[in-house]
C-alpha cells in the first residue's frame, strides 16, 4: 500500500477544520501520535487556548484482559472543560474504543458544549457507532486486522504516517 | 523458589513486602502513581480501573489513616469498599484467621488490605489462597506486626523522588525506634533497592535492632554525627503501644536527645526535607517548629500515599 504522506494530509485536515473552530476551542491530543497532531493544529490553526492531552489506560475497556500500560503518561485537562467547545484529536481512528474511552475520560472533567472528533486516517473496522467530525483520508479498504497504522516523529519533529505488521 | 509476591508471569500478584522485591516493579508502581496524582484536581474523582470489584480492608490492628488512604484509594478506582473491623468481631468469638478469609472470598472479595499485629498474616492468607487455587485475589499488606508496611515505604520513595528526582545520589537518614518500626524496615529496603548509596539509622542501642548494620546502613548513636549533610530525615514514631520493660527513660528525656529540632535539623544539608509516616508525637521524636516548618513534607507524604496505593491496587487488579 502507498502510505500517504502525513504532513500533506495535516495541511489538509488544519483547512477543513479552519471553518469550524473558534478562538475559544480547545484541542486535546490522545497519547502520543495524537499528542504530536494536535501540537501541529493548534500552530496551523492558530489557536490561543493552552493544548489538551489524554492518556487513555486509566479509561480502556480491555484493562481486564491487557492489564495496564506500563507507563501511563497521564491526562492534562489545562482548560475549563464546563461548556467549551472541545476537538478530540488523534491520529488513526480503528475501533472506536479509544475514542469512547477519552470521551468518557473528558466527561469526568466537566461538560462540554460540543465534542468534535479529528483524525488523520479512518482506517475502518469499526466496533462502535463513532465517527469523525474531520477526517483528512478514509481508506478506501479497511485495512487487515494485525496490521497498524501509526504517526511517528523524527528528531526534527516532522511526521511520517508507518504501517505496522504484527 | 518464586518470589510469593509475583505471578508466573513476574507480574505483582500480592504486595506483601519491598524486601526482595524487583527494582523494576517498586519503578513501575512510582511510575504509575504520577498521573494519578492529577486525578484529585478533576471534578469527578474517579477512574474506572476497579469497577464492579470488591476491596476488603481486614483490618485487625487499628489504624485510622492507612485505613482512610486505602479507603479513598479504592473508591477513586470505582471499587467497592468495605470495612471490616476485625478486633471487635468475629476473631473475638473464636474464629480463625483464615476462616474469616474464606467466608470473604465466599461473598465475592477482590483484594484484601490486610492490617495485622502479628508478622506474617498477610503471606498466610496470600499462601492460602494460593493453594487454593484462587489466584484471582489480591492481598495487601498494610502492616504486619514489626515486619514491614510495603505502601508506607513506597510512598515515601515517592515523596523521595518527587522532592530529589534521583535516588543515587542521596544520603538517607532513619531516626528514632528503629527496632520496632515496620516502616524502617520496609524503608531500608526499598532505599537500598534503588540504589541510595548511603542509608543511615540514628537512634539508641536499645531501640536499635541486633545486626541493624547487615542491613546494609550505617549506624550512628549521635544525632549531631548522623544528621550530619544528610539529604533526607526519615523520623519514626515513638511506638509508646509497643513497648514492654523499660528501653526508654522518659519521653521528656527522649527528645532531649533523639528529638529532631531545627538546631539539630541544621546540620543536615540546607535543602534537605523531613518525613514522618504519622501519627507524630510533637514533642517527643519531632519539635512542632519542624513538623510545622518549610522542610517537612509530612502532609504530601499523605497525598502522594493515596496515589501510590491507587499504583498498587490497578496493578494487582489488572491480571
Amino acid at each position: 500500500m502507498q502510505l500517504p504522506e502525513a504532513e500533506q494530509l495535516i495541511g489538509a485536515l488544519a483547512e477543513s477544520m479552519r471553518p469550524h473552530v473558534s478562538p475559544a476551542t480547545c484541542l486535546v491530543g490522545i497519547h502520543t501520535g495524537g499528542v504530536w497532531l494536535a501540537e501541529r493544529l493548534h500552530a496551523l490553526l492558530g489557536l490561543s487556548q493552552p493544548l489538551g492531552s489524554i492518556d487513555v489506560s486509566f479509561y480502556r475497556d480491555d484493562y481486564a484482559a491487557k492489564g495496564l500500560h506500563p507507563q501511563p503518561q497521564g491526562s492534562k485537562i489545562p482548560f475549563d472543560v464546563e461548556g467549551t467547545h472541545i476537538v478530540i484529536v488523534d491520529d488513526v481512528l480503528y475501533t472506536g474504543r479509544t475514542t469512547r474511552a477519552a470521551l468518557n475520560e473528558l466527561f469526568d472533567y466537566g461538560r462540554p458544549s460540543r465534542v468534535d472528533l479529528a483524525v488523520l486516517i479512518d482506517r475502518g473496522g469499526r466496533e462502535l457507532p463513532i465517527a469523525a467530525s474531520f477526517c483528512a483520508l478514509t481508506l478506501p479498504e479497511p485495512l487487515p486486522t494485525g496490521q497498524n497504522l501509526q504517526l511517528e516523529r523524527d528528531d526534527s519533529g516532522a511526521l511520517t504516517m508507518r504501517l505496522i505488521h504484527a | 523458589m518464586r518470589n510469593p509476591q509475583l505471578n508466573k508471569h513476574g507480574e505483582l500478584q500480592h504486595l506483601l513486602t519491598l524486601d526482595g522485591l524487583p527494582r523494576g516493579i517498586i519503578t513501575q508502581i512510582l511510575d504509575t502513581a504520577a498521573p494519578f496524582t492529577e486525578v484529585a484536581e478533576r471534578e469527578v474523582k474517579k477512574l474506572p480501573l476497579l469497577r464492579g470489584k470488591s476491596v476488603f480492608n481486614l483490618f485487625f490492628e487499628n489504624s485510622t489513616r492507612t485505613r482512610t488512604t486505602f479507603e479513598i484509594a479504592a473508591k477513586r478506582l470505582s471499587a467497592d469498599v468495605i470495612n471490616l473491623n476485625v478486633s471487635t468481631s468475629s476473631t473475638k468469638k473464636g474464629e480463625t484467621l483464615l476462616d474469616t478469609v474464606d467466608n470473604l472470598c465466599a461473598m465475592q472479595a477482590d483484594m484484601f488490605v490486610v492490617r495485622h499485629e502479628s508478622s506474617g498474616a498477610p503471606y498466610l492468607i496470600a499462601q492460602h489462597l494460593e493453594n487454593t487455587g484462587r489466584d484471582h485475589i489480591h492481598v495487601v499488606n498494610a502492616g504486619d506486626g514489626r515486619h514491614a508496611h510495603p505502601t508506607q515505604g513506597l510512598l515515601d520513595m515517592y515523596t523521595i523522588r518527587h522532592y530529589k528526582k534521583e535516588f543515587h545520589n542521596l544520603t538517607v537518614a532513619i531516626v528514632g525506634d528503629v527496632l520496632h518500626s515496620r516502616v524502617a524496615r520496609s524503608q531500608i529496603a526499598a532505599l537500598t533497592t534503588l540504589g541510595v548509596p548511603e542509608v543511615r539509622v540514628i537512634g539508641p542501642k536499645t531501640l536499635l535492632p541486633t545486626e541493624v548494620e547487615k542491613m546494609g546502613v550505617r549506624v550512628f548513636h549521635s544525632m549531631e554525627e548522623g544528621l550530619k549533610g544528610v539529604d533526607v530525615v526519615m523520623m519514626l514514631r515513638l511506638q509508646n503501644e509497643r513497648m514492654n520493660g523499660a528501653l526508654l527513660p522518659s519521653p521528656q528525656e527522649f527528645f532531649k536527645v533523639w528529638g529532631l529540632t531545627a538546631e539539630k535539623l541544621a546540620l543536615a544539608k540546607p535543602d534537605a526535607i523531613v518525613m514522618h509516616p504519622g501519627p507524630m508525637n510533637r514533642g517527643v521524636e519531632i519539635d512542632s517548629a519542624v513538623a510545622d516548618g518549610g522542610q517537612a513534607v509530612i502532609l504530601p507524604q499523605v497525598t502522594f500515599g493515596i496515589a501510590v496505593r491507587m499504583a498498587v491496587m490497578s496493578m494487582l487488579g489488572s491480571h
